[in-house]
């Protein structure tokens, strides 16, 4: 990162005047964090006694067995606290508040994965928490608000826009300038104004640093390719970054929704789709107009659908340190049958982007040889999506029965 | 711009300037709402070229984008309408938009044909000097006051760097947040007025909650521009454009 919080031509800081001082601050307490030893070791300590860390490795045999080429590692970042990756993010950004004495923190959520995170370290380190997610969101992860309003967060709905992710976000924007004295912004991804992107990169990083000692021990040498879903990048970045320095083949795998040609998915940067823009703090490529203006994505995983891109991610890409593909909604419901019946494991709807990439060309590479899947979150919190997307007929049955139950509750 | 504002104190205790949201609730109602304006004494008016994502924007306002938008108003319909407006009215007309607007038709031709039609300024909240490099260098080139914003979180050394890229006026915001909601004018506000004062001999317009002729009294001799926004958006959705001009003549 530049002075001026930039990866080559992308990222930068956007922001209005009234956040100036704001940042000013907190780009000082993350340089001091990032020059204080003590305070990583804080940060890993908080993660191996309240969180799971390190996450294990787990040799994917049968799904190996099942494809005939390289040995399939996935890193289990489903078993963190919370059930995501996003706790790294909001644990190590809640060490910060701490040092900073504010009281209050806000966040956007899209899947409700990076809401629930907050509310979990709101809680636990006795702070206000205000969550703002799009109305669609709130719709498609109902049981996430269920916790999040009873660890004591307010979950405001965002009415405006495309009622997603990139909403929530302008919304937090606005909560922040209006109530910037005492509260910090916890941003859920490696995007936005600078030092966020930077920031949750480095606070990620813990599982691709976790993740190379795992795989020498397991497999004695480098995976070949390592596939991690990309929405905000996240997940992505906190996975390749240790691994940038090896000779491995990093890939991101977008939202492909309904097909690359259908109009109706998130791949700013598998396809020819997304433009350069500056928007929500920071110039990335978006999926835009020719006027600018944000155009509406689709992804069956609410944590991918999103507009733009960590411009971390962006500048790798033009650099071509980092290939993109993209999975459809259809492959991705495939992949995650797959994994359920062959591993037992259940990854979240956007993990499954990562195991749709990687499926597509694990076969090609020899036995001998390994890959790595983030898997960033676990897919039980996603029941109602899933069972719907797999028109389930005894889930049915058993939402209209328990609706009746309700019905009958109300009216009598 | 600064000259222009300039001699139009000389027989002015306060100006005025309003903000309208292109497109919405038309371009035909702007047209309408602008000569109510102007025939009623309004001294610069910024127009609003709608964006999908506008961050520093409370309810009323962020609605007017998104009416505008879902209505297909185009970046070039904006332009068409600016450069017919500015031929109309002799006052000072200013873009307010987002930077992303500006990025995508390409930094020098939007200024190119902003300077075409007469465009006098542009207000660009999410565009601090620190990014607007070749954005400033091309309003020198052009002619077109950046304008930039003081806010009551800033301190004087950023008020005065600020100023040092400002032209045309400066915008000070009354309080922290978004456009719509009310701001209190106590001492607080009084001492940071005192400050953007201090920091700068740009002409000082103060906007952000500002609804009626009490608050634009309390400014007088602090600054010297009052800014309405969201308030004549909400006049026109609740009692139509004709509504406007009688509100304007009574503020002074």
């Amino acid at each position: 990162m530049d002075a001026n919080g930039f990866f080559g031509s992308w990222g930068g800081a956007y922001i209005p005047e009234v956040l100036y001082q704001t940042f000013q601050d907190l780009k000082l307490e993350y340089a001091r964090c990032r020059k204080d030893p003590a305070f990583w070791e804080e940060y890993i300590h908080l993660m191996s006694t309240y969180s799971c860390r390190p996450t294990p490795l787990t040799h994917a045999e049968n799904l190996s067995n099942h494809f005939g080429g390289a040995q399939i590692y996935i890193k289990r970042e489903d078993l963190n606290h919370t059930g995501a990756h996003k706790a790294n993010n909001v644990m190590g950004q809640g060490l910060l508040v701490k040092r900073m004495g504010k009281k209050r923190v806000i966040a956007e959520t899209g899947a409700g994965q990076h809401g629930m995170a907050t509310a979990t370290m709101a809680a636990k380190f006795g702070l206000d928490c205000t969550i703002y997610m799009g109305e669609e969101d709130v719709l498609r992860q109902r049981p996430n608000v269920f916790w999040m309003e009873k660890m004591g967060a307010t979950v405001i709905p965002v009415k405006d826009g495309s009622r997603t992710l990139k909403d929530a976000i302008n919304q937090a924007f606005r909560d922040w300038v209006t109530n910037v004295d005492d509260t910090h912004y916890v941003f859920g991804t490696a995007c936005g104004p600078a030092p966020f992107p930077e920031m949750v990169s480095w606070f990620q990083s813990i599982i691709g640093i976790e993740a190379v000692d795992q795989i020498i021990q397991a497999h004695g040498k480098m995976p070949k390719k390592i596939y991690a879903c990309v929405g905000g990048g996240s997940n992505a970045m906190g996975i390749f970054k240790r691994f940038l320095e090896e000779d491995v083949e990093l890939v991101g795998v977008e939202a492909g929704g309904h097909g690359a040609n259908s109009g109706a998915h998130a791949i700013r940067l598998a396809s020819s789709d997304a433009t350069p823009g500056v928007a929500q703090g920071y110039k990335t490529m978006f999926l835009q107009d020719e006027d600018g203006q944000m155009k509406h994505t689709h992804s069956v995983a609410a944590g991918l659908d999103y507009v733009g891109v960590s411009p971390i991610l962006t500048d790798l890409w033009e650099k071509k340190l980092v290939r993109f593909e993209s999975a459809t909604d259809e492959e991705v419901m495939q992949a995650l049958d797959l994994t359920m019946k062959k591993e037992g494991i259940i990854p979240a709807l956007e993990s499954a982007h990562a195991f749709a990439g990687a499926f597509r060309e694990v076969g090609k590479l020899s036995v001998d040889d390994a890959i790595i899947i983030n898997q960033s979150g676990r897919g039980d919190k996603d029941i109602f999506t899933i069972a719907h997307a797999f028109e389930d007929p005894s889930w049915e049955k058993f939402i209209i029965d328990r609706g009746k139950e309700y019905s009958k509750k109300h009216s009598g | 711009m600064e000259k222009q504002l300039r001699k139009k104190l000389e027989n002015k205790e306060i100006l005025l300037m309003t903000h309208i949201v292109l497109g919405y609730p038309s371009l035909d109602v702007n047209r309408e709402v602008i000569e109510q304006m102007v025939s009623n004494g309004v001294d610069c008016i910024e127009m609003q070229i709608p964006f999908s994502e506008p961050m520093a924007d409370g309810p009323v306002i962020l609605k007017a984008n998104q009416e505008a938008l879902a209505g297909g108003t185009k970046v070039d319909d904006c332009f068409t309408f600016a450069a017919e407006i500015i031929q109309q009215h002799d006052i000072p007309f200013l873009f307010m938009t987002y930077y992303n607007i500006i990025f995508k038709y390409g930094e020098e031709a939007f200024f190119k044909r902003a300077a075409d039609i007469g465009m006098k300024g542009f207000i660009i909240p999410d565009l601090p000097p620190e990014m607007g490099e070749s954005f400033l260098a091309l309003a020198d080139k052009y002619k077109i006051a950046p304008v930039l914003i003081f806010t009551p979180t800033s301190t004087d050394t950023r008020m005065e760097e600020l100023a040092s890229h400002g032209r045309g006026f400066i915008y000070c915001a009354a309080r922290r947040g978004v456009t719509g909601s009310k701001s209190e004018f106590g001492d607080d506000f009084k001492e940071y007025l005192g400050r953007c004062r201090a920091a700068t001999n740009l002409p000082l317009a103060v906007g952000f909650g500002i609804r009626s002729k009490e608050d634009i009294d309390v400014l007088k001799g602090k600054a010297d521009m009052a800014v309405i926004g969201s308030r004549t958006i909400q006049l026109v959705e609740s009692e139509g454009a004709e509504a406007v001009g009688p509100f304007i003549a009574r503020l002074r």
